[in-house]
């Protein structure tokens, strides 16, 4: 239990840092990358493929062991189909994004920053969340 | 391209992957923080915890940039408040419908090469784009 916890702040540390570091925590840098019709800055495509590089690497070596360190089982999805839910959703997703230049993650690192706009942001992403939930969910 | 910061980049990229892998690796769970945070939400007990200290960790690292570092981070003035919750309900509505973001989608879920994810990152990606095409350039929000 402790263990698990114990993990799970410290790789969100990392996850944070990292974020900091690469600036998607900028949400002007963040624009600046999905701006390919202005000045564009293509940085954040490095991010991306850091990143991915590691995963690409990493995850058939962590799926070779039968279990994680800290859990008797990996909770990974198994779907493979694809549905109007993912796409719809994650089409507004990306309108957002591109509104304002932030996304779950740096929103929420960059709320160590101690500045509002991103407590503003998340306040609505998580009333975004559970209007959802409300709205759409059946059970 | 004055600002093009490829290395600060890919350095950050390079701690954001180990990130996902080490709680992959030690826990079993994807790093994916729309999914992590909604979990935090809605799931009862034990669950909740893990879900509470990884967000927990993401704030205390920008602290800690913000910290060692101060002059890298940038703060915005002027975004539009009503553009700027609409663009949080938006993330918030689509991601949880969509099943995921940046992190579990574009960095996880390509990652472990599931089609969802990569069908997914595509989505908003293009949607990113063509957003801040519209919004910028032609509405001139934040400009």
């Amino acid at each position: 239990m402790i263990g698990r916890n114990l993990a799970a702040l410290l790789c969100g540390l990392l996850f944070g840092v990292g974020l900091a570091v690469a600036q998607m925590t900028n949400p002007m840098k963040v624009l600046a990358f999905l701006d390919i019709f202005g000045d564009w800055d293509p940085s954040l495509a490095f991010v991306m493929g850091g990143a991915l590089a590691v995963m690409l690497v990493g995850y058939p070596l962590v799926r070779r062991r039968g279990a994680p360190l800290f859990d008797s089982q990996f909770h990974v999805p198994t779907r493979r189909d694809l549905d109007a839910r993912l796409i719809g959703g994650s089409a507004l997703f990306g309108i957002g994004w591109g509104i304002a230049g932030y996304c779950p993650g740096p929103v929420i690192a960059a709320l160590g920053f101690g500045i509002t706009e991103p407590l503003l942001f998340v306040a609505a992403m998580l009333a975004g969340a559970q209007l959802q939930r409300l709205l759409m969910d059946r059970s | 391209m004055e600002n093009f910061t490829p290395f600060s980049a890919l350095a950050g990229g390079l701690m954001i992957g180990s990130a996902a892998l080490l709680l992959l690796a030690l826990s079993g769970r994807i790093a994916g923080v729309s999914g992590i945070v909604n979990g935090a939400i809605e799931n009862p007990g034990s669950d909740r915890t893990w879900r509470l200290a990884f967000v927990l960790g993401l704030v205390a690292g920008g602290s800690l940039y913000l910290l060692v570092w101060p002059q890298g981070v940038t703060v915005r003035e002027g975004f539009p408040t009503g553009w700027l919750i609409a663009a949080g309900l938006l993330v918030g509505f689509g991601t949880r419908l969509g099943s995921g973001c940046t992190s579990g989608h574009g960095v996880c879920g390509i990652g472990r090469l599931s089609p969802r994810s990569l069908v997914a990152t595509l989505t908003f990606m293009v949607a990113g784009v063509l957003s801040t095409a519209v919004t910028r350039h032609l509405l001139g929000v934040g400009q």
